[in-house]
């Protein structure tokens, strides 16, 4: 069954194709929500099936690991391509009613699915030379996307983004080579084996740092985080969307999946860094939200912070922490995409992103302000809903090794959060309108194409919150593949090291 | 030759510095492209350097015969390239498009996305 492992990578780019083809044709919209559909079936059948055998490998090209390309899924690959399958699907069916037609003449739909293709590789690849090239995909597409059609915003906001982000691949690059001068080898499972008869081991540490300042870039933490709120307001709702929800999520994933796979031979050092990058991108990130004012900035703002949380859990590297941080990403895409699609219909209803230009969504379309309560609420971790169980779990982890101060930053950022979600909906929902618009729902194009994605992810928040028990254990399972990796080293090598 | 190697990547990286603190966006992508060429020359020389000695496999055996180059750091190399020849294509055009409507390479002045008081 090995094989199946390439096909929630086959069908995105085979999507991208079609989709590019027909981008004069509005046939080239469904292309993509079929295929985004079809993603979604082929990343659920794949995680039943890492559920049911373990870890998955599979040897690209029949060339036996160390030597070739492996493409592996143990359980926080598996779940991470499904929810990545899951945003990318709700955007597609969003993306009708957001995308003009300019845009997907100019080919949306296909730079779409190549960027949830490039992100689904990255979680994916068993090798950190194809994890660069993943990385590379996704980059280039999301340059694509970010300033298609763009205007003198787009571009400027693209600059920026894509000075650091090519600055962090480059850094990367050398990691890779200067891993590949020390253990001759490039494959996770044999990177791990081989790491500790590494002889210069104050070597690795300066390596490990390398890879921490290129995965920090593209997770956007304290002190590296400035392309993003740099870029992230300034493309379209659903573009945004797709970026807030999956692309710095890319960065947490390789900086748990690297430090707690290769780089774990001095935790005392590599770990000290990353709770203090930890706290100070969680402070930084949510101040930064307080002193802004624009709808899609705000939520920019408040990435960053909710970074801080992931990083958190792993820099603690106890079993409950790890257990809080894959909790805590699939719990925040979730949420985040379903934020700034809410920011989208925000937008087409009031005319505006600042919030002190736009106002009264709460009194004609209350419907929408019941949907952004639920993904705010969850952000700020109110309980029943997922945000609550993902701080829960993270909070109860740093008081269990009595890091009284780090528990009061998480809990303090916590409030704050609270603070900026009640900025926008004080401003945006509350108060009226100052031009006495009218923002109903029923004067929004395409209506349904905009709501049920946004009603399907709050729905989907709700209920990780009231029935968290089938999670939190899915999540203590993920946690316990990633700090004994024997299962997966000898999936991947076929042989008992 | 690995030392003279090192040193050669040393200044790459040294003069790649200098040109990306500069202000104009032009000066930053050679910057860029400097700094990305001393990439693959580290994975190139990380590979171990083997001077005169291609990794041909002789007719009738299996295996090259002796000591012979390292060709994966090569191919990774050659993909590195391939990637960021694209990147920074992609990287120039949106200068270009950056200079047209901003009328500015300067990131000082690029103050359109965050303007300094948002509320104007």
């Amino acid at each position: 069954m090995s094989w199946y492992l390439s096909l929630p990578l086959i069908i995105p780019f085979t999507t991208a194709i079609i989709a590019y083809l027909l981008r004069a044709s509005p046939a080239g919209r469904w292309v993509s929500v079929a295929g985004s559909g079809l993603g979604l079936a082929a990343s659920i059948v794949l995680m039943a099936l890492v559920l049911d055998e373990g870890v998955v490998a599979a040897q690209m090209g029949q060339w036996a690991a160390p030597f070739g390309i492996t493409l592996v899924a143990d359980l926080l690959s598996a779940v991470m391509v499904l929810i990545t399958a899951i945003t990318g699907f709700a955007v597609a069916i969003y993306a009708m009613g957001d995308v003009t037609e300019a845009q997907e003449r100019l080919g949306y739909h296909g730079l779409f699915q190549v960027l949830l293709a490039g992100v689904t590789g990255a979680f994916l690849t068993g090798d950190l030379f194809n994890l660069y090239v993943w990385f590379e995909v996704m980059l280039i597409a999301s340059f694509g996307l970010l300033v298609l059609m763009g205007g003198r915003e787009q571009v400027d906001g693209g600059v920026k983004y894509v000075a650091l982000n090519l600055i962090s691949t480059i850094f990367f690059l050398m990691g890779i080579g200067l891993l590949y001068g020390l253990t001759g080898t490039l494959n996770f499972a044999d990177l791990a084996l081989k790491v500790e008869g590494v002889e210069n081991q104050g070597l690795l540490t300066v390596v490990a740092m390398m890879f921490m300042v290129a995965f920090g870039v593209k997770a956007a933490v304290f002190p590296l985080f400035f392309w993003l709120p740099a870029a992230y307001h300034t493309p379209s709702f659903s573009v945004s969307a797709v970026f807030a929800g999956l692309l710095t999520k890319v960065g947490v994933y390789a900086l748990i999946r690297c430090f707690t796979l290769v780089f774990d031979h001095d935790i005392a050092f590599t770990h000290t860094i990353l709770l203090w990058v930890a706290c100070l991108t969680m402070v930084v990130g949510v101040l930064g939200a307080a002193a802004q004012s624009d709808f899609r900035k705000i939520l920019s703002f408040h990435i960053i912070s909710q970074i801080g949380y992931m990083i958190l859990g792993l820099a603690l590297m106890t079993p409950l922490a790890i257990v809080g941080a894959v909790f805590y990403l699939v719990h925040h895409i979730i949420v985040k995409a379903n934020l700034f699609l809410i920011a989208g219909v925000a937008k087409r209803l009031t005319g505006g992103t600042e919030v002190y230009q736009i106002g009264g969504l709460y009194k004609y379309a209350p419907f929408l302000g019941v949907l952004f309560l639920i993904p705010a609420f969850s952000l700020a971790g109110f309980p029943p809903l997922s945000g609550f169980w993902a701080k829960y779990i993270i909070v109860k982890a740093t008081l269990d090794i009595e890091m009284w101060f780090v528990a009061f930053i998480a809990l303090a950022v916590g409030l704050m959060t609270i603070y900026s979600m009640t900025k926008i909906w004080a401003e945006a929902f509350w108060k009226n309108h100052p031009d006495g618009v009218e923002p109903r729902l029923s004067g929004l194009q395409n209506k349904w194409a905009q709501l049920l994605p946004i009603g399907g992810l709050a729905a989907l928040t709700i209920f990780i919150g009231i029935n968290p028990e089938p999670f939190v254990q899915f999540a203590e399972a993920s946690a316990a593949q990633l700090l004994d990796p024997t299962d997966y080293i000898t999936t991947v090598l076929g042989e008992t090291p | 030759m690995e030392q003279l190697l090192s040193v050669l990547i040393g200044a790459l990286v040294a003069a790649s510095v200098y040109l990306m603190l500069a202000r104009s966006l032009l000066r930053f992508l050679f910057g860029l492209i400097l700094l990305s060429n001393a990439a693959n020359l580290t994975i190139f020389v990380a590979g171990r350097l083997t001077p005169g000695a291609p990794p041909l496999v002789p007719d009738g055996l299996d295996a090259p015969a002796g000591v012979v180059a390292n060709a994966l750091p090569q191919a990774l190399v050659l993909t590195a390239i391939v990637i960021g020849f694209g990147l920074f294509a992609f990287a120039l055009i949106l200068a270009f498009r950056a200079y047209q409507s901003l009328g500015t390479l300067n990131t000082d002045e690029m103050r359109v996305a965050e303007p300094e008081d948002p509320k104007s």
